[in-house]
Protein backbone atom coordinates (compact mmCIF):
# COMPACT_ATOMS: atom_id res chain seq x y z
CA UNK A 1 0.00 0.00 0.00
CA UNK A 2 2.62 2.38 1.26
CA UNK A 3 4.76 1.51 -2.14
CA UNK A 4 1.63 2.09 -4.45
CA UNK A 5 0.64 5.76 -2.93
CA UNK A 6 4.62 6.19 -3.45
CA UNK A 7 5.18 5.21 -7.14
CA UNK A 8 1.52 7.68 -7.22
CA UNK A 9 2.96 10.84 -5.77
CA UNK A 10 6.07 10.09 -8.03
CA UNK A 11 4.32 9.84 -11.09
CA UNK A 12 2.03 12.72 -9.55
CA UNK A 13 5.21 14.69 -9.58
CA UNK A 14 6.90 13.92 -13.05
CA UNK A 15 3.42 15.14 -14.73
CA UNK A 16 3.55 18.41 -12.60
CA UNK A 17 7.41 18.92 -13.38
CA UNK A 18 6.70 18.31 -17.28
CA UNK A 19 3.41 20.79 -17.20
CA UNK A 20 6.05 23.07 -15.36
CA UNK A 21 8.69 22.43 -17.81
CA UNK A 22 5.95 23.39 -20.72
CA UNK A 23 4.62 26.48 -19.82
CA UNK A 24 8.22 27.54 -18.87
CA UNK A 25 9.48 26.52 -22.48
CA UNK A 26 6.22 28.72 -24.02
CA UNK A 27 7.15 31.70 -21.61
CA UNK A 28 11.23 31.63 -23.11
CA UNK A 29 9.10 31.57 -26.54
CA UNK A 30 6.73 34.71 -25.27
CA UNK A 31 9.84 36.50 -24.26
CA UNK A 32 12.37 35.73 -26.50
CA UNK A 33 11.71 39.00 -28.67
CA UNK A 34 14.17 40.53 -26.46
CA UNK A 35 17.21 38.16 -27.09
CA UNK A 36 17.09 38.62 -30.90
CA UNK A 37 16.68 42.90 -30.86
CA UNK A 38 19.52 42.77 -28.17
CA UNK A 39 21.55 40.48 -30.02
CA UNK A 40 24.37 41.36 -27.80
CA UNK A 41 23.00 39.47 -24.75
CA UNK A 42 22.40 36.35 -27.13
CA UNK A 43 25.92 36.47 -28.76
CA UNK A 44 27.53 36.76 -25.14
CA UNK A 45 25.95 33.50 -24.03
CA UNK A 46 26.94 31.99 -27.58
CA UNK A 47 30.17 32.43 -26.40
CA UNK A 48 30.15 30.79 -23.02
CA UNK A 49 28.30 28.04 -24.20
CA UNK A 50 29.90 27.54 -27.44
CA UNK A 51 33.23 29.45 -27.74
CA UNK A 52 34.19 28.09 -24.31
CA UNK A 53 33.03 24.42 -25.31
CA UNK A 54 35.22 24.71 -28.21
CA UNK A 55 38.11 22.71 -26.75
CA UNK A 56 36.43 19.89 -25.48
CA UNK A 57 34.69 19.19 -28.28
CA UNK A 58 37.49 19.25 -30.64
CA UNK A 59 39.71 17.42 -28.43
CA UNK A 60 37.18 14.91 -27.62
CA UNK A 61 35.97 14.66 -31.79
CA UNK A 62 39.78 13.78 -32.43
CA UNK A 63 39.97 11.06 -30.14
CA UNK A 64 36.73 9.71 -30.64
CA UNK A 65 37.98 9.51 -34.73
CA UNK A 66 41.04 8.00 -33.67
CA UNK A 67 39.71 4.96 -32.08
CA UNK A 68 36.52 4.86 -34.72
CA UNK A 69 39.83 4.51 -37.12
CA UNK A 70 41.49 2.02 -35.40
CA UNK A 71 38.30 -0.20 -34.33
CA UNK A 72 36.95 0.39 -38.26
CA UNK A 73 39.93 -0.91 -39.76
CA UNK A 74 40.02 -4.14 -37.41
CA UNK A 75 37.03 -4.73 -38.33
CA UNK A 76 36.48 -4.14 -42.36
CA UNK A 77 40.18 -5.70 -42.81
CA UNK A 78 38.26 -9.00 -41.98
CA UNK A 79 36.05 -8.30 -45.07
CA UNK A 80 38.91 -6.69 -47.12
CA UNK A 81 36.76 -3.83 -47.46
CA UNK A 82 39.31 -1.44 -45.61
CA UNK A 83 38.82 0.75 -48.07
CA UNK A 84 35.52 1.75 -47.14
CA UNK A 85 36.53 3.07 -43.77
CA UNK A 86 36.17 6.68 -44.74
CA UNK A 87 32.34 5.72 -45.34
CA UNK A 88 32.11 3.72 -42.00
CA UNK A 89 33.72 6.94 -39.92
CA UNK A 90 31.80 9.12 -41.24
CA UNK A 91 28.13 7.47 -41.10
CA UNK A 92 28.92 6.90 -37.34
CA UNK A 93 30.21 10.38 -36.73
CA UNK A 94 27.43 12.06 -39.13
CA UNK A 95 24.52 9.74 -37.79
CA UNK A 96 24.73 9.22 -34.54
CA UNK A 97 28.33 9.92 -32.36
CA UNK A 98 28.92 13.24 -33.42
CA UNK A 99 25.10 14.93 -32.43
CA UNK A 100 24.90 12.28 -29.54
CA UNK A 101 28.46 12.49 -27.92
CA UNK A 102 28.54 16.13 -28.49
CA UNK A 103 25.54 16.39 -26.91
CA UNK A 104 26.30 14.69 -23.69
CA UNK A 105 29.49 16.86 -23.37
CA UNK A 106 27.85 20.06 -23.81
CA UNK A 107 25.35 19.27 -21.18
CA UNK A 108 28.19 18.40 -18.78
CA UNK A 109 30.31 21.35 -20.14
CA UNK A 110 27.77 24.21 -20.67
CA UNK A 111 24.31 23.11 -19.38
CA UNK A 112 25.81 22.86 -15.81
CA UNK A 113 27.40 25.78 -16.26
CA UNK A 114 24.11 27.80 -16.68
CA UNK A 115 22.19 25.68 -13.74
CA UNK A 116 24.92 26.73 -12.12
CA UNK A 117 24.93 30.04 -12.76
CA UNK A 118 20.80 31.17 -12.85
CA UNK A 119 20.54 29.29 -9.54
CA UNK A 120 23.44 31.06 -7.61
CA UNK A 121 21.55 34.40 -9.23
CA UNK A 122 18.35 33.18 -7.71
CA UNK A 123 20.18 32.11 -4.66
CA UNK A 124 21.69 35.91 -4.44
CA UNK A 125 18.09 37.15 -5.21
CA UNK A 126 19.09 38.77 -7.84
CA UNK A 127 16.38 37.35 -10.27
CA UNK A 128 13.61 39.07 -7.33
CA UNK A 129 15.68 42.08 -7.18
CA UNK A 130 15.28 41.96 -11.90
CA UNK A 131 11.72 41.29 -11.28
CA UNK A 132 11.50 43.98 -8.55
CA UNK A 133 12.86 46.58 -11.48
CA UNK A 134 10.23 45.78 -13.90
CA UNK A 135 12.87 43.65 -15.88
CA UNK A 136 11.60 40.12 -16.72
CA UNK A 137 14.19 37.63 -15.71
CA UNK A 138 13.16 35.23 -18.02
CA UNK A 139 13.69 37.79 -20.99
CA UNK A 140 17.05 39.26 -19.62
CA UNK A 141 19.16 36.07 -17.94
CA UNK A 142 16.47 32.61 -19.29
CA UNK A 143 16.26 32.89 -22.73
CA UNK A 144 19.70 34.59 -23.80
CA UNK A 145 20.95 31.77 -22.14
CA UNK A 146 18.47 29.14 -23.64
CA UNK A 147 19.16 30.37 -27.51
CA UNK A 148 23.03 30.55 -26.90
CA UNK A 149 22.54 26.90 -26.43
CA UNK A 150 19.98 26.32 -28.95
CA UNK A 151 22.73 27.92 -31.63
CA UNK A 152 25.60 26.41 -30.11
CA UNK A 153 24.77 22.74 -30.11
CA UNK A 154 24.59 22.15 -33.87
CA UNK A 155 27.87 24.38 -34.87
CA UNK A 156 29.58 22.06 -32.42
CA UNK A 157 28.13 18.85 -33.59
CA UNK A 158 29.28 19.66 -36.54
CA UNK A 159 32.92 20.66 -35.26
CA UNK A 160 32.72 17.27 -33.39
CA UNK A 161 31.70 14.63 -36.57
CA UNK A 162 34.60 16.86 -38.29
CA UNK A 163 37.55 16.43 -36.11
CA UNK A 164 36.37 12.74 -35.72
CA UNK A 165 36.69 12.29 -39.36
CA UNK A 166 40.06 14.02 -39.76
CA UNK A 167 40.79 11.78 -36.78
CA UNK A 168 39.98 8.44 -38.87
CA UNK A 169 41.70 10.06 -42.14
CA UNK A 170 44.67 10.10 -39.49
CA UNK A 171 45.05 6.51 -38.47
CA UNK A 172 43.85 5.86 -41.95
CA UNK A 173 45.20 7.30 -44.29
CA UNK A 174 48.57 8.52 -42.79
CA UNK A 175 49.60 5.82 -39.79
CA UNK A 176 47.78 2.52 -41.62
CA UNK A 177 48.06 3.29 -45.42
CA UNK A 178 45.21 3.22 -46.95
CA UNK A 179 44.57 5.04 -50.13
CA UNK A 180 43.63 8.44 -49.66
CA UNK A 181 42.13 9.08 -52.67
CA UNK A 182 39.79 5.48 -51.65
CA UNK A 183 39.12 6.67 -48.33
CA UNK A 184 37.67 10.14 -49.78
CA UNK A 185 36.00 9.06 -52.70
CA UNK A 186 34.40 6.10 -51.14
CA UNK A 187 32.89 8.55 -48.48
CA UNK A 188 31.93 11.00 -50.81
CA UNK A 189 30.01 8.24 -53.10
CA UNK A 190 27.98 6.82 -49.07
CA UNK A 191 27.01 9.91 -47.67
CA UNK A 192 23.95 11.44 -48.68
CA UNK A 193 23.32 14.97 -47.86
CA UNK A 194 19.59 14.71 -47.06
CA UNK A 195 19.98 11.44 -45.44
CA UNK A 196 22.97 11.61 -43.48
CA UNK A 197 23.83 14.56 -42.90
CA UNK A 198 20.71 16.33 -42.46
CA UNK A 199 19.23 14.06 -39.64
CA UNK A 200 22.42 14.61 -38.14
CA UNK A 201 22.20 18.63 -37.78
CA UNK A 202 18.12 17.54 -36.62
CA UNK A 203 19.44 15.37 -34.03
CA UNK A 204 21.77 17.86 -32.64
CA UNK A 205 19.32 20.58 -33.10
CA UNK A 206 16.74 18.88 -30.84
CA UNK A 207 19.57 17.93 -28.53
CA UNK A 208 20.52 21.70 -27.84
CA UNK A 209 16.46 22.85 -27.62
CA UNK A 210 16.39 19.48 -25.01
CA UNK A 211 19.61 20.61 -23.36
CA UNK A 212 19.14 24.16 -23.20
CA UNK A 213 15.64 23.66 -21.54
CA UNK A 214 16.53 21.64 -19.03
CA UNK A 215 19.62 23.72 -17.81
CA UNK A 216 17.90 26.60 -17.75
CA UNK A 217 14.68 25.25 -16.44
CA UNK A 218 16.73 23.40 -13.73
CA UNK A 219 18.98 26.63 -12.61
CA UNK A 220 15.66 28.83 -12.30
CA UNK A 221 13.45 26.69 -10.67
CA UNK A 222 15.89 24.78 -7.71
CA UNK A 223 15.61 25.39 -4.03
CA UNK A 224 17.66 28.91 -3.72
CA UNK A 225 20.30 26.94 -1.35
CA UNK A 226 23.81 25.79 -1.89
CA UNK A 227 22.39 22.42 -1.76
CA UNK A 228 19.53 23.02 -4.08
CA UNK A 229 21.95 24.52 -6.62
CA UNK A 230 24.45 21.51 -6.05
CA UNK A 231 20.74 19.17 -6.74
CA UNK A 232 20.13 21.24 -9.71
CA UNK A 233 23.44 20.92 -11.62
CA UNK A 234 23.05 16.91 -11.18
CA UNK A 235 20.15 16.81 -12.35
CA UNK A 236 20.75 18.87 -15.01
CA UNK A 237 23.30 16.46 -16.71
CA UNK A 238 21.57 13.39 -15.22
CA UNK A 239 18.36 14.09 -17.31
CA UNK A 240 19.96 15.45 -20.46
CA UNK A 241 22.17 12.94 -20.63
CA UNK A 242 18.58 10.87 -20.22
CA UNK A 243 16.87 13.04 -22.82
CA UNK A 244 19.21 12.93 -25.31
CA UNK A 245 19.87 9.14 -25.35
CA UNK A 246 15.79 8.80 -25.70
CA UNK A 247 15.24 11.15 -28.17
CA UNK A 248 18.37 9.97 -30.03
CA UNK A 249 16.39 6.64 -29.92
CA UNK A 250 13.07 7.80 -31.25
CA UNK A 251 14.60 9.81 -34.00
CA UNK A 252 17.47 7.19 -35.38
CA UNK A 253 13.96 4.48 -35.55
CA UNK A 254 11.99 7.48 -37.42
CA UNK A 255 15.00 8.01 -39.84
CA UNK A 256 16.74 5.38 -40.67
CA UNK A 257 14.76 2.26 -40.95
CA UNK A 258 17.12 0.83 -43.63
CA UNK A 259 14.12 0.54 -46.23
CA UNK B 1 -2.81 65.89 3.42
CA UNK B 2 -3.11 64.02 0.26
CA UNK B 3 -4.11 59.96 0.69
CA UNK B 4 -1.02 58.10 1.70
CA UNK B 5 1.05 56.56 -0.87
CA UNK B 6 0.51 52.71 0.05
CA UNK B 7 -2.49 51.95 2.83
CA UNK B 8 -2.45 47.94 3.55
CA UNK B 9 -6.16 47.23 4.94
CA UNK B 10 -6.61 44.27 6.70
CA UNK B 11 -3.96 42.75 4.47
CA UNK B 12 -3.49 38.83 5.32
CA UNK B 13 -1.07 36.22 3.84
CA UNK B 14 0.16 33.00 3.84
CA UNK B 15 2.55 30.52 2.47
CA UNK B 16 0.72 27.40 1.66
CA UNK B 17 -0.69 26.25 4.85
CA UNK B 18 1.09 28.87 7.11
CA UNK B 19 -0.21 31.81 8.04
CA UNK B 20 2.42 34.48 8.19
CA UNK B 21 0.78 38.04 8.34
CA UNK B 22 -3.00 37.58 10.01
CA UNK B 23 -4.23 41.23 9.75
CA UNK B 24 -2.24 43.97 8.69
CA UNK B 25 -3.08 47.43 8.26
CA UNK B 26 -0.76 50.47 8.53
CA UNK B 27 -0.34 53.73 6.02
CA UNK B 28 2.69 54.87 4.27
CA UNK B 29 2.04 59.02 4.51
CA UNK B 30 3.57 60.40 1.01
CA UNK B 31 7.19 62.29 1.66
CA UNK B 32 7.69 60.29 5.29
CA UNK B 33 9.86 57.77 6.32
CA UNK B 34 8.41 54.58 7.92
CA UNK B 35 10.02 51.90 9.62
CA UNK B 36 8.07 48.99 10.26
CA UNK B 37 9.57 46.63 12.54
CA UNK B 38 9.17 42.91 13.81
CA UNK B 39 11.45 39.94 15.02
CA UNK B 40 13.14 37.82 12.46
CA UNK B 41 10.78 35.62 10.40
CA UNK B 42 7.74 37.68 11.78
CA UNK B 43 7.14 38.64 7.53
CA UNK B 44 8.79 41.53 6.94
CA UNK B 45 10.02 40.52 4.08
CA UNK B 46 7.06 38.92 2.71
CA UNK B 47 5.21 42.26 3.48
CA UNK B 48 7.90 44.02 1.10
CA UNK B 49 7.08 41.62 -1.36
CA UNK B 50 3.17 41.79 -1.31
CA UNK B 51 4.10 45.93 -1.82
CA UNK B 52 5.77 45.41 -4.89
CA UNK B 53 3.50 42.92 -5.72
CA UNK B 54 5.73 39.83 -5.92
CA UNK B 55 3.35 38.01 -3.83
CA UNK B 56 -0.77 38.54 -3.75
CA UNK B 57 -2.80 39.05 -0.51
CA UNK B 58 -5.10 36.23 0.60
CA UNK B 59 -7.29 38.62 1.83
CA UNK B 60 -8.13 42.49 2.57
CA UNK B 61 -5.95 45.17 -0.13
CA UNK B 62 -2.67 46.58 -0.63
CA UNK B 63 -3.04 50.16 -2.66
CA UNK B 64 0.09 52.07 -4.18
CA UNK B 65 -0.49 55.06 -4.89
CA UNK B 66 -4.94 54.43 -4.92
CA UNK B 67 -4.06 51.30 -6.93
CA UNK B 68 -4.75 47.87 -5.71
CA UNK B 69 -1.43 46.54 -6.58
CA UNK B 70 -3.48 42.60 -6.79
CA UNK B 71 -5.59 43.31 -9.70
CA UNK B 72 -2.65 45.14 -11.67
CA UNK B 73 -1.96 43.26 -14.87
CA UNK B 74 1.98 42.20 -15.58
CA UNK B 75 2.54 45.24 -17.86
CA UNK B 76 1.08 47.58 -15.42
CA UNK B 77 3.04 45.99 -12.55
CA UNK B 78 5.85 46.71 -14.24
CA UNK B 79 5.03 50.37 -14.67
CA UNK B 80 4.20 50.70 -11.24
CA UNK B 81 7.45 48.98 -10.05
CA UNK B 82 9.47 50.96 -12.67
CA UNK B 83 8.20 53.30 -9.67
CA UNK B 84 9.57 51.73 -6.55
CA UNK B 85 13.07 50.59 -5.49
CA UNK B 86 13.92 48.26 -3.52
CA UNK B 87 16.90 47.60 -1.46
CA UNK B 88 17.52 43.18 -1.18
CA UNK B 89 18.72 42.17 2.53
CA UNK B 90 22.06 41.39 0.76
CA UNK B 91 22.35 44.04 -2.21
CA UNK B 92 21.23 41.55 -4.78
CA UNK B 93 23.99 43.71 -6.97
CA UNK B 94 24.56 41.41 -10.43
CA UNK B 95 27.92 39.44 -9.64
CA UNK B 96 28.76 39.83 -13.36
CA UNK B 97 28.90 43.25 -14.05
CA UNK B 98 31.08 46.37 -12.64
CA UNK B 99 29.74 48.66 -10.00
CA UNK B 100 29.35 51.18 -12.60
CA UNK B 101 27.03 48.58 -15.08
CA UNK B 102 24.91 47.81 -11.98
CA UNK B 103 23.80 50.82 -11.14
CA UNK B 104 23.69 51.98 -15.07
CA UNK B 105 21.19 48.30 -15.50
CA UNK B 106 17.72 50.25 -14.67
CA UNK B 107 18.60 53.42 -16.65
CA UNK B 108 19.46 51.20 -19.72
CA UNK B 109 16.48 48.75 -19.39
CA UNK B 110 14.04 51.44 -19.18
CA UNK B 111 15.29 54.32 -21.01
CA UNK B 112 16.76 54.77 -24.09
CA UNK B 113 18.75 57.75 -23.00
CA UNK B 114 22.03 58.15 -24.78
CA UNK B 115 25.13 56.66 -23.35
CA UNK B 116 27.31 59.81 -22.18
CA UNK B 117 23.38 61.29 -20.61
CA UNK B 118 23.77 57.44 -18.13
CA UNK B 119 27.43 57.96 -17.87
CA UNK B 120 26.87 61.26 -16.27
CA UNK B 121 23.71 59.85 -14.21
CA UNK B 122 25.50 56.26 -13.13
CA UNK B 123 28.57 58.57 -11.37
CA UNK B 124 25.24 61.32 -10.21
CA UNK B 125 24.19 58.63 -8.68
CA UNK B 126 27.14 56.80 -6.97
CA UNK B 127 28.61 59.97 -5.44
CA UNK B 128 25.33 60.36 -3.70
CA UNK B 129 26.45 57.20 -2.05
CA UNK B 130 30.12 58.50 -1.68
CA UNK B 131 31.16 55.72 -3.83
CA UNK B 132 31.75 57.25 -7.25
CA UNK B 133 35.65 56.00 -7.02
CA UNK B 134 34.22 52.60 -7.12
CA UNK B 135 32.92 52.94 -10.45
CA UNK B 136 35.03 50.05 -12.04
CA UNK B 137 35.36 47.34 -9.66
CA UNK B 138 32.83 44.45 -9.38
CA UNK B 139 30.27 43.55 -6.79
CA UNK B 140 32.96 40.73 -4.98
CA UNK B 141 35.13 43.22 -4.65
CA UNK B 142 33.21 45.42 -2.34
CA UNK B 143 32.85 44.96 1.58
CA UNK B 144 29.45 44.77 2.89
CA UNK B 145 28.84 48.61 3.59
CA UNK B 146 29.93 48.89 0.28
CA UNK B 147 27.61 46.48 -1.45
CA UNK B 148 24.40 47.60 0.30
CA UNK B 149 25.45 51.45 -0.84
CA UNK B 150 25.81 50.55 -4.39
CA UNK B 151 22.63 48.77 -4.24
CA UNK B 152 21.39 51.87 -2.65
CA UNK B 153 22.81 53.87 -5.38
CA UNK B 154 21.19 51.27 -8.18
CA UNK B 155 17.79 51.27 -6.08
CA UNK B 156 17.32 54.79 -6.84
CA UNK B 157 18.62 55.34 -10.53
CA UNK B 158 15.33 55.93 -11.70
CA UNK B 159 14.10 58.33 -9.20
CA UNK B 160 11.41 56.16 -7.66
CA UNK B 161 7.99 57.49 -5.52
CA UNK B 162 8.57 54.70 -2.79
CA UNK B 163 11.72 53.51 -1.31
CA UNK B 164 11.45 50.19 0.06
CA UNK B 165 14.49 48.82 2.62
CA UNK B 166 14.76 45.36 3.48
CA UNK B 167 17.11 45.12 6.74
CA UNK B 168 19.48 47.85 5.69
CA UNK B 169 21.45 48.03 8.88
CA UNK B 170 21.78 44.48 9.51
CA UNK B 171 25.81 43.10 9.44
CA UNK B 172 27.19 46.41 9.59
CA UNK B 173 29.80 48.17 11.76
CA UNK B 174 28.04 50.97 13.99
CA UNK B 175 29.80 53.77 11.08
CA UNK B 176 28.46 51.65 7.81
CA UNK B 177 24.95 51.66 10.05
CA UNK B 178 24.83 55.39 10.53
CA UNK B 179 26.24 56.29 7.14
CA UNK B 180 22.96 54.15 5.23
CA UNK B 181 20.52 55.90 8.11
CA UNK B 182 21.57 59.34 7.18
CA UNK B 183 21.45 57.94 3.21
CA UNK B 184 17.73 57.02 3.88
CA UNK B 185 16.79 59.71 5.05
CA UNK B 186 18.60 62.17 2.28
CA UNK B 187 17.58 60.29 -0.35
CA UNK B 188 14.42 59.95 0.60
CA UNK B 189 14.00 64.00 0.93
CA UNK B 190 15.94 64.89 -1.92
CA UNK B 191 14.12 62.85 -4.36
CA UNK B 192 10.18 63.39 -2.62
CA UNK B 193 10.04 60.16 -2.36
CA UNK B 194 8.48 57.88 0.31
CA UNK B 195 10.74 54.69 2.17
CA UNK B 196 9.69 52.22 4.04
CA UNK B 197 12.62 50.36 5.98
CA UNK B 198 12.08 46.96 7.55
CA UNK B 199 14.42 46.21 10.06
CA UNK B 200 15.18 45.33 13.65
CA UNK B 201 17.53 47.70 14.73
CA UNK B 202 15.29 50.11 17.22
CA UNK B 203 17.98 52.74 17.91
CA UNK B 204 19.38 53.48 14.64
CA UNK B 205 15.59 53.91 13.57
CA UNK B 206 13.91 56.13 16.04
CA UNK B 207 16.86 58.58 14.87
CA UNK B 208 15.81 58.96 11.16
CA UNK B 209 12.02 57.52 10.95
CA UNK B 210 8.64 59.54 10.97
CA UNK B 211 6.57 57.11 12.04
CA UNK B 212 6.67 53.41 13.70
CA UNK B 213 4.69 50.13 13.11
CA UNK B 214 5.54 46.80 15.33
CA UNK B 215 4.70 43.50 13.86
CA UNK B 216 4.44 40.32 16.01
CA UNK B 217 2.46 37.09 15.35
CA UNK B 218 0.88 38.59 12.00
CA UNK B 219 -0.82 41.86 13.61
CA UNK B 220 0.37 45.57 14.35
CA UNK B 221 1.17 45.46 17.76
CA UNK B 222 1.90 48.87 18.59
CA UNK B 223 2.61 51.99 16.32
CA UNK B 224 3.91 55.94 17.03
CA UNK B 225 6.46 58.21 16.12
CA UNK B 226 9.50 57.95 17.87
CA UNK B 227 9.09 60.29 20.24
CA UNK B 228 5.73 58.28 21.62
CA UNK B 229 7.69 55.23 21.43
CA UNK B 230 10.51 56.23 23.23
CA UNK B 231 7.99 56.58 26.44
CA UNK B 232 5.38 53.60 26.07
CA UNK B 233 4.64 51.60 28.52
CA UNK B 234 3.81 48.99 25.69
CA UNK B 235 5.03 45.85 27.25
CA UNK B 236 6.18 44.88 23.21
CA UNK B 237 7.68 47.37 22.49
CA UNK B 238 9.63 47.36 26.02
CA UNK B 239 10.94 43.85 25.10
CA UNK B 240 11.86 45.11 21.51
CA UNK B 241 13.62 48.65 22.92
CA UNK B 242 15.23 46.63 25.38
CA UNK B 243 16.32 43.54 23.83
CA UNK B 244 14.84 41.45 26.87
CA UNK B 245 15.13 37.39 25.56
CA UNK B 246 11.58 36.82 26.72
CA UNK B 247 8.43 38.30 27.19
CA UNK B 248 5.50 39.01 24.54
CA UNK B 249 7.29 37.71 21.89
CA UNK B 250 8.04 33.73 22.86
CA UNK B 251 11.73 32.16 22.51
CA UNK B 252 10.05 29.18 20.91
CA UNK B 253 8.95 28.89 17.93
CA UNK B 254 5.61 27.00 17.41
CA UNK B 255 5.96 23.71 18.53
CA UNK B 256 4.49 19.99 19.98
CA UNK B 257 4.17 19.98 23.82
CA UNK B 258 8.37 19.27 24.69
CA UNK B 259 7.76 16.51 27.81
CA UNK B 260 5.25 14.26 24.90
CA UNK B 261 8.38 14.94 22.40
CA UNK B 262 10.79 13.62 24.23
CA UNK B 263 8.76 10.82 26.05
CA UNK B 264 9.03 9.35 22.11
CA UNK B 265 5.11 11.19 21.19
CA UNK B 266 5.01 12.45 17.65
CA UNK B 267 7.71 14.95 16.81
N1 LIG C 1 8.95 31.33 -0.33
C1 LIG C 1 8.57 30.92 0.89
N2 LIG C 1 7.87 29.78 1.05
C2 LIG C 1 7.46 29.35 2.26
N3 LIG C 1 7.71 30.01 3.41
C3 LIG C 1 8.40 31.16 3.33
C4 LIG C 1 8.87 31.67 2.08
N4 LIG C 1 9.53 32.83 2.30
C5 LIG C 1 9.48 33.01 3.65
N5 LIG C 1 8.80 32.03 4.26
C6 LIG C 1 8.51 31.93 5.69
O1 LIG C 1 7.71 33.03 6.04
C7 LIG C 1 8.12 33.59 7.25
C8 LIG C 1 8.34 35.06 7.10
O2 LIG C 1 9.44 35.27 6.25
P1 LIG C 1 10.07 36.69 5.99
O3 LIG C 1 9.02 37.59 5.46
O4 LIG C 1 11.27 36.50 5.13
O5 LIG C 1 10.48 37.12 7.46
P2 LIG C 1 11.43 38.31 7.94
O6 LIG C 1 11.86 39.08 6.73
O7 LIG C 1 10.60 39.09 8.87
O8 LIG C 1 12.58 37.69 8.65
C9 LIG C 1 9.37 32.85 7.68
O9 LIG C 1 9.03 32.03 8.76
C10 LIG C 1 9.78 32.03 6.50
O10 LIG C 1 10.19 30.77 6.94
MG1 LIG D 1 13.66 39.25 5.84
Amino acid sequence: MGGLRKLGSVAIEVVWQLGFIARFFWLILVYSGQSFTRLNLTIRELYFSGVLSLLIILVSGLFVGLVLGLQGYEILQRYGSSDSMGTMVALSLLRELGPVVAGLLFASRAGSAVTAEIGLMKVTEQLKAMDMMAVSPIARVVAPRFWGGVISMPLLAAMFSTMGIFGGWLIGVVFIGIDDGAFWSQMQAAVDFRYDVLNGVIKSCAFGVAVSLIAVFQGYDCVPTAEGVSRAITRTVVSSALAILALDFVMTSFMFRGL
Amino acid sequence: MSDPLVRLENVRFAYGERTILRDISLSIPRGKVVAIMGGSGCGKTTLLRLIGGQEKAVGGQVRVDGQDVATLGRDALYAMRRRMGMLFQFGALFTDMTVFDNVAFPLREHTELPAELINDLVLMKLHAVGLRGAARLMPGELSGGMARRVALARTIALDPMLLMYDEPFTGLDPISLGVIGQLIRRLNDALGASSVIVTHDIQESLQIVDYIYFISEGRVVAEGTPDEIRHTTDPFVHQFVHAEVDGPVPFHYPSDDYAAALTGGKA
